[in-house]
């Protein structure tokens, strides 16, 4: 049997506090989670939108000045840009909470499934929004 | 809590580069995470140039042949080498995977190989597994009943029996568990896939009789309701298992017993 006491000369190593691996860094996204973090961005983009049609409510209650200047804001490409965004937020999200509602009955779980349905849900939101801007810009709406 | 950014003690230093030896024959470059509890040193990304001609096909032949030619000090957990123990998870060019079941041909030069994600590293490709486990050991993973034991086993029909395919495969490698954003910002209070598919595996088996107490205990806004449906966990699990319908099916459990 071998001498079981510590030996002095092999000192414990030094504890620090563990670094975190990394995660965003190095992961590889799947569509699934791309279309994960769009419905909540496309939801909170839906609450600036209601603010802005809030907005423009506000400026034609407070006279034709504000309201044109209101008109001048949105009707900017920058404006338009931000409009078009929130297009795409109504029917992307419109379509998520579909897929939401189908996998809250037990369905579309297989990843091909998931993948094929975040593709369409994705897909329907960006053909729906070129829908609606062609329309409006063909009857002279925008 | 969500943070996007790695701690400052965490940030990913570039790391030395080991070249290939003389005459190597078809080299790949891997690019491999590696920490060093000893000293004060930030982790780093040493990238091998290594000679696969001479190595099996799988990442893990890989590594192992990193490690007995190249650089003896690289660290790592590994044991069957065939796709059941779950030791050497880790990710591999983005993914959470076995080292020992995918092969190097499906990998581009330069891949990155690093530990499973948002884990505290102890060294190299080595996390620190003790939440993920206690996290297990928490839904009770094992028969509860109250009827008195039957003289022999606990019998189970057949299609009672085919209600466990799917869930009591999971050989715990956390693939699914450190895939899952959710668990990344809330891995402190949310079960993860993990343990939410083996907290259903519980609830599903027809033997056992602690449903109510197990679903009691699930109800949770952390425990459970963290799952976002992102759907890693089943993009990522190695034996292709889907934690994240088990926990929809877990949901509707709670639903069924409230209407």
């Amino acid at each position: 049997m071998s001498d079981s006491k510590p030996d002095a000369a092999v000192s414990a190593p030094v504890v620090r506090p563990s670094p975190l691996s990394p995660h965003l860094q190095v992961w590889r996204w799947h569509i699934t989670m791309l279309a994960s973090i769009l419905t909540r961005a496309t939801g909170i983009a839906l609450y600036g939108g209601l603010l802005i049609v809030a907005l423009g409510a506000l400026a034609l209650a407070s006279g034709s000045d504000a309201y044109a200047t209101y008109l001048g804001l949105v009707g900017s490409w920058l404006g338009r840009l931000v409009l078009f965004g929130i297009t795409f937020s109504i029917f992307y999200h419109l379509a998520a909470g579909i897929r939401h509602l189908v996998w809250d009955f037990g369905k579309g779980f297989e990843p091909r499934t998931a993948n094929m349905s975040a593709f369409f849900c994705i897909g329907f939101g960006l053909a729906a929004a070129v829908v609606v801007w062609l329309l409006a810009v063909m009857t002279g709406g925008a | 809590m969500v943070q996007l950014t790695l701690p400052k003690n965490s940030k990913v230093v570039k790391g030395k580069h080991h070249p290939a030896p003389e005459g190597a024959k078809t080299v790949k470059t891997f690019k491999i995470y590696r920490y060093d509890p000893e000293g004060d040193a930030q982790p780093r990304w040493d990238t091998y140039d290594v000679d696969v001609s001479a190595c099996g096909p799988m990442v893990l032949d890989v590594l192992l042949h990193i490690k007995n030619t190249m650089d003896p000090t690289l660290a790592l957990r590994r044991s069957c080498r065939e796709g059941v123990c779950g030791s050497c998870a880790m990710n591999i060019g983005g993914r959470n995977t076995l080292a020992c079941t995918h092969g190097h041909a499906d990998y581009s030069s330069g891949v990155s190989v690093s530990p499973l994600p948002s884990q505290p590293v102890l060294k190299d490709l080595v996390p620190d597994l003790n939440l993920f486990f206690a996290q297990y050991a928490s839904i009770e993973p094992w028969l509860q009943t109250t009827t008195p034991e039957p003289q022999k086993e606990w019998n189970q029909a057949p299609a009672d029996r085919q209600k466990l395919d799917g869930l009591y495969e999971c050989i715990l490698c956390a693939c699914c568990t450190t895939s899952c954003p959710s668990y990344w910002w809330n891995g402190d209070k949310y079960l993860g896939p993990a343990a939410l598919l083996q907290a259903y595996r519980w609830l599903a088996d027809s033997r056992d009789e602690a449903k109510g107490e197990r679903l009691d205990d699930l109800e949770d806004p952390f425990k459970l309701y963290r799952c976002h449906t992102i759907m890693n966990c089943a993009q990522v699990c190695p034996k292709g298992l889907n934690p994240a319908k088990a926990i929809a099916q877990i949901k509707a459990l709670l639903v069924e017993r409230v209407v």
